[in-house]
């Protein structure tokens, strides 16, 4: 019984956890190209060239 | 497409950017940098993304690029001192991407903030279930062992803190359609769903308190996930095809070039040319308004409006129409009519009458739900009243109707069509299909006669030499050297059907409009053109050209004429499609703006009897509008300006992916590549789509006629129900992925 005391409140907390991250990847704009995402993963990295690296866009469209 | 890219280019001859033609598609950003979108058409796969971003990272006043493969959009970031938009897009251009500035007026954020909505909700639900079910499976066991009262009594007492936020939050859709109808004093789909979430969240907070043995927590949480899952399928579906609209918009015509009282040449955007203002337009520019030729004398292809393939001849007091395309050389035309009264304008008001009459069209989904929902009402009802009259006591009868409505509400019906319809579309688009339309697919299935237009759908549109084989290889290669420099259709042909050959060195080219081309080989004369110019004269006898077939003379320099005769060639597969959709029940009909021996040919070439030349685009409305008044479903396949009303009034459309921009908007599919084929894979996949919904709505009925008797009668617990919903969910899910394993 105090297991659960401790144990129910700690799945709570992980699993509140994700679902934080998936609305914060949401904002963020990560699932707003899915086909291109899926892309990106076989692109070679470019030299440095001294640019900024491209960021997804913080604000929403 | 093209046609920004040339409206844009005509800007950059003039050596300035114009600030009212960039202001529209250009964004300023607090550090001083300015962002754009730009639509780039031709990205299909990551290579392509890779290259569109470096090309524009290579760009020196470039701070950040990034394309988005989905929307098929970059967006960019420049210093504004050191580059021009229309750099950007000349940058792209030499990489081999089309590519047009996107107005982002197009936009419409309302589908995007309701997508992003959409998957929030389903996120917040689905964290809710997969606690709450944690929770759920601890009591059900609990039930069978030794759990005691208390601990009982705690788990409910946390699920009920993590439902009740959790319904109010992702339950909004469904309670805000729900209250938007019943308001109005009619009944969707949402109002079952509504009424069961919210009548067995309320049951279940009130068992909690009184500490009962069964709580519907999980199912309430678990249909709003299971059913968000559905809606979200569906918004996505939209905004896919939305976006795709929205792109072909932004490819539109954007720029004119109009002529100062003083002489200058200043770029503006199309809809702020006036009448009476004079406006140059460039060899290979589109016309960017109706009006009448002042100066210059040159040829328009008007395929994209009359759909005849050869083009012409244009000078002085001449009308031209606003999206024709000026081919030999540079004239300037004084606007006659505004944009919004222009030729254009009118076939897009066309356009939007025939759209109303395709609004009366339910979708299978609203079809069902109009009865579905009184029923659900009505078992609800008489579960409690049938509980009481038992004299069962208020209490177990409200559990049994509660019951009801939870096996009832309507999981795997919501899912039955999304679900199909995204695994169908998905499939049509890796075939090179296009869904453009939430309901195009239903309305594919319905499809008993096929209506095709003849140039650019049934033929390539593109016109071929077809007596080459007569010509000597010598004649052809001198054609060929003449025929390079021009972007005449014909002389593309000709320089097309040469280019393997050998080719003289011709000096002194120049293009004659109207008559053709003119150049020196060792000091005489050579001619390639009409026939009253190079040829032997309007009177002398008939070559190898059928009837009105265009044909092109080369005079040679001993003054011998030989004759050049085209046709617009068939697409390879033409003659099979054609043949495949009459063996499977269609009625094929062929309805074309062009003359009628061009008409009476293909229709013969393919065995079309029902056939109908010179139609305006009024004349296939009425044919349409014929059609279904004989109680026809009717596909119009179509690619021209002049059949986009006619596409917008037949039950469904299609158009080929080459079709004038309007057109593509017009249609509900457009479909890619040299070949027909896709027409008919398009209805198989659809008639195969609409079987696979028809047996989800017959599994989730079958479903419903076992449960809802075991319901009524009070024996459905919290566990049935939870098992009964999502094995349900799960069946039809898995039915409609078959479509995916299945190949034609």
């Amino acid at each position: 019984m105090n297991a659960l005391l401790l144990l129910i409140p700690l799945a709570l907390l992980l699993g509140l956890l994700g679902l934080v991250a998936f609305l914060w990847a949401l904002r963020a704009g990560q699932f707003d190209d899915l086909d291109g995402a899926a892309g990106r993963i076989l692109l070679d990295e470019e030299e440095d060239d001294g640019k900024e690296t491209p960021k997804s866009e913080d604000e929403p469209r | 497409m093209a046609t920004a890219v040339d409206q844009a280019a005509g800007g950059r001859e003039d050596g300035h950017t114009d600030d009212a033609l960039s202001g529209r598609f250009v964004r300023r950003l607090p550090d001083g940098r300015v962002e754009a979108q730009l639509v780039v058409p031709g990205m299909h796969c990551a290579g392509c993304l890779a290259k569109v971003e470096r090309a524009l990272d290579a760009e020196p006043a470039v701070a950040r690029a990034r394309a988005n493969l989905t929307t098929k959009r970059a967006t960019v970031a420049w210093d504004p001192a050191r580059g021009s938009l229309d750099g950007l897009i000349a940058r792209l251009e030499a990489t081999g991407f089309d590519a047009a500035p996107f107005d982002p007026r197009l936009l419409s954020t309302e589908d995007g903030a309701r997508e992003r909505g959409l998957l929030r909700a389903m996120a917040v639900a689905g964290f809710a279930m997969a606690n709450v079910m944690l929770l759920s499976v601890s009591v059900w066991a609990g039930l069978a062992s030794d759990m005691d009262v208390t601990t009982r009594g705690m788990f409910h007492w946390i699920s009920a803190l993590i439902v009740l936020p959790a319904v109010a939050y992702a339950g909004q859709p469904f309670f805000r359609s729900a209250w938007s109808v019943l308001r109005r004093g009619r009944t969707n789909m949402d109002v079952p769903i509504s009424l069961a979430v919210l009548l067995a969240t309320a049951a279940s907070l009130f068992e909690t308190v009184r500490n009962g043995e069964h709580v519907y927590f999980d199912a309430a949480i678990g249909l709003l996930f299971f059913l968000l899952i559905g809606r979200f399928l569906d918004q996505r579906m939209r905004a896919k095809a939305c976006s795709a609209a929205q792109n072909l918009l932004g490819l539109r015509s954007v720029a004119a070039t109009v002529v100062e009282p003083d002489g200058r040449h200043r770029t503006v955007p199309v809809d702020a040319v006036g009448v009476g203002q004079r406006v140059h337009v460039a060899a290979g520019m589109r016309i960017p308004a109706d009006g009448t030729v002042e100066d210059g004398v040159s040829e328009v292809d008007t395929s994209l409006i009359s759909g005849e393939p050869v083009p012409e001849p244009i000078g002085p007091g001449t009308a031209v129409f606003a999206g024709t395309l000026n081919l030999s050389a540079p004239v300037t035309i004084t606007v006659t009519a505004r944009d919004e009264d222009s030729l254009l304008a009118d076939i897009v008001r066309l356009m939007e009458a025939a759209e109303q009459g395709r609004s009366d069209f339910v979708r299978i989904a609203d079809r069902l739900a109009r009865a579905y929902a009184p029923v659900v009402h009505v078992l609800a009802a008489v579960t409690f009243a049938g509980w009481l009259i038992a004299g069962a006591g208020w209490h177990p009868a409200m559990m049994a109707a509660v019951a009801v409505l939870i096996i009832t509400c309507p999981c795997a019906l919501a899912l039955a069509v999304p679900v199909v319809q995204v695994v169908a579309t998905g499939k049509l688009l890796d075939r090179g299909v296009l869904v453009k339309s939430a309901d195009a697919l239903e309305r594919l299935a319905d499809v008993d006669t096929v209506v095709f237009d003849k140039t650019g759908t049934l033929t390539t549109g593109d016109l071929k030499l077809v007596n080459a084989p007569d010509i000597a290889p010598a004649d052809l290669g001198l054609a060929g050297a003449l025929a390079r420099t021009s972007r005449h259709p014909l002389a593309v042909a000709v320089a097309h059907a040469a280019a393997d050959g050998p080719a003289p060195v011709v000096n002194d080219v120049r293009e004659l409009p109207g008559q053709g081309l003119e150049g020196r080989i060792d000091g005489a004369t050579v001619r390639l053109g009409s026939r009253a110019w190079a040829g032997p004269g309007e009177d002398a006898g008939d070559g190898p050209a059928a009837d009105g077939a265009p044909e092109l003379w080369l005079r040679r320099a001993d003054g011998h004429p030989i004759q050049f005769a085209f046709s617009d060639a068939l697409r390879p597969d033409a003659a099979d499609v054609v043949q495949q959709l009459t063996a499977s029940g269609q009625r094929v009909a062929l309805a074309s703006g062009d003359r009628e021996p061009a008409v009476r040919a293909v229709a013969d070439r393919l065995t079309i009897a029902d056939w109908q030349a010179r139609a305006t685009p009024a004349d296939k409305i009425a044919r349409l509008d014929a059609a279904r008044d004989d109680g026809r479903q009717v596909l119009m396949v179509g690619d021209g300006l002049n059949d986009a009303p006619a596409l917008r009034a037949a039950h469904v459309s299609m158009s080929p992916a080459s079709a004038a921009d309007i057109s593509q908007v017009a249609a509900d599919l457009v479909f890619q590549g040299a070949n027909l084929a896709p027409v008919p894979e398009a209805i198989d996949t659809a008639r195969r789509a609409r079987r696979l919904v028809f047996q989800n709505f017959a599994l989730a009925f079958a479903y419903n006629a076992v449960a809802i008797p075991l319901a009524m009668a009070g024996l459905v617990t919290p566990l049935v129900a939870a098992i009964a919903m999502s094995s349900s969910s799960l069946l039809v899910t898995l039915n409609a992925m078959r479509l995916r394993w299945h190949h034609a």
